[in-house]
């Protein structure tokens, strides 16, 4: 079967709802906040993959936006070449991709602006927009086939 | 300096993103795949300070932050100040041999949109500059104010309506061009000097790349498309990019060392501004035949402005 949402992150991604706590007046707000990105030290972010990191609870990472999306991206791996197009051009870093492989969509962090399916070359498109609502196998079950070219 | 490979699409996504997701950005926001790029093109520890803007406040809401390197915000116009400052102490202290690991390569970056680059943080963004610190200023330029309802800046096109300077029956948007920022930055006499597109993701990773290489002050323009308030579809962002490349309203060129002008992307069929302009809402009320004329300056201004690209790098001055 072929990989829809992806698994890849730690047991924290996406765990909190944003804007779900509790608030403070505008008079009680602190001015100047230091807030850890990782639990322990910054250094060499660049070379841990994201399951490898030990993220704080004030990174976003472990924050949510799923919320906001009223279309979503389903993922066919059967037609994907890993270009990666879809990787450089996400702006919600939620194309997940290791070892040049492209492993699925980060559910808790997309917001479905759609870029990844136009900017994806194959044909018919392996990456494709359904609704919220629609189930993943559902919408892999019925995908378009090739498009002939008109002459 | 480790820079990574960005050879091929391939080679470049083994990079770990240090840019989190759950930003509050708009959806298909140009600003988050620049920010990325930059940060996938290097390795090396990032100090980055932000301008107050679209940027600082969808990625820093308390409380959380979307940066896993060092970031800073101080205030609207300074993100320049705030890097340089940095800098300024990381260089004494590691003269006076106070650092804990004095050979960990660190690169400096500010970033800012175009409210705080062209108008609001101009001269603190001057001021870096003529003191020759070693960082880079990348602009996110989405020609207007789009974190407070879109008012004009002056990064703002002629034509364009902004909630400030409103197309109607006396008016056709905004009235004065837009100020040529890579210009005057070049004028600063910096070493490096560039106009970028994330479209051109190849062309804007050597850019970075080359700018966080090169020691003193480099500023990159950045073309980044405002799905609010360029009036377009969130999906249609690459191709908004596309179009702008294409029609030379967004050429692609570096300048090094203030002078030695080079493009960067030559568009194989560079076609007519129209196309550009009919895509986006902003532009909407240009196609009425009393505003026809305004299209018709905006063509000639990119006519000449290509003409005067070509002929300065063919001659190498």
């Amino acid at each position: 079967m072929s990989i829809t949402g992806s698994t890849v992150g730690t047991d924290k991604r996406g765990v909190r709802e944003l804007g779900g706590e509790e608030k403070v007046g505008w008079d009680e707000v602190q001015q100047g906040v230091v807030l850890n990105s990782f639990d322990g030290t910054t250094e060499g972010a660049a070379f841990l993959k994201a399951e490898e990191r030990n993220y704080a609870d004030f990174n976003s990472y472990t924050a949510t936006v799923a919320s906001w999306r009223i279309i979503k991206p389903v993922y066919n791996r059967d037609i994907c070449i890993d270009c990666q197009n879809c990787w450089v051009w996400c702006p919600d870093t939620s194309i997940i991709s290791r070892d040049k492989q492209m492993l699925g969509i980060d559910y808790d962090h997309c917001k479905g602006c759609g870029v990844c399916v136009e900017v994806c070359p194959t044909n018919p498109k392996s990456l494709l927009m359904f609704s919220e609502a629609t189930d993943n196998d559902e919408a892999l079950a019925g995908w378009p086939v090739k498009e002939k070219k008109e002459k | 300096m480790a820079i990574t490979s960005i050879k091929n699409l391939k080679e470049f996504s083994t990079n770990n993103d240090r840019f989190e997701g759950a930003h509050l950005l708009c959806p298909g926001c140009a600003h988050s795949m620049i920010v990325r790029e930059l940060m996938n093109c290097t390795d090396d520890n990032l100090v980055i300070s932000s301008n107050t803007g679209c940027l600082e406040v969808s990625t820093a809401v308390y409380p959380y932050t979307s940066w896993d390197t060092s970031w800073i915000h101080i205030g609207f116009e300074n993100a320049a100040t705030a890097v340089t400052g940095a800098e300024a102490m990381y260089k004494a202290r590691k003269r006076k041999g106070t650092l804990k690991d004095p050979d960990a390569p660190v690169k400096f970056v500010a970033f800012g949109g175009d409210g705080s680059t062209y108008d609001i943080g101009f001269q603190w963004l001057s001021g870096a500059m003529e003191r020759g610190h070693d960082f880079t200023y990348i602009c996110l330029d989405n020609e207007n104010y789009a974190n407070t309802g879109g008012q004009r800046s002056s990064a703002t096109p002629i034509g364009a309506t902004t909630s400030t300077a409103q197309a109607g029956t006396h008016s056709y948007g905004k009235k004065e061009k837009k100020k040529d920022i890579v210009s005057i930055m070049a004028a600063h006499g910096s070493p490096y000097v560039a106009q970028l597109a994330p479209n051109k993701w190849k062309s804007m990773a050597k850019g970075f790349q080359k700018a966080l290489e090169t020691e003193g002050p480099c500023f990159i323009n950045t073309v980044s498309a405002c799905t609010t308030e360029w009036k377009f579809d969130p999906k249609d962002t690459i191709h908004i990019t596309d179009l702008a490349t294409d029609s030379l309203m967004f050429p692609i060129y570096e300048i090094i060392d203030g002078h030695e002008l080079n493009i960067l992307y030559r568009p194989k069929n560079i076609i007519k501004v129209e196309d550009y302009l009919g895509a986006q809402g902003r532009y909407k009320h240009l196609f009425k035949p009393e505003n026809k004329h305004v299209i018709e300056q905006i063509q000639s201004d990119i006519d000449k402005k290509w003409d005067m690209l070509q002929r300065r790098e063919e001659a190498r001055i």
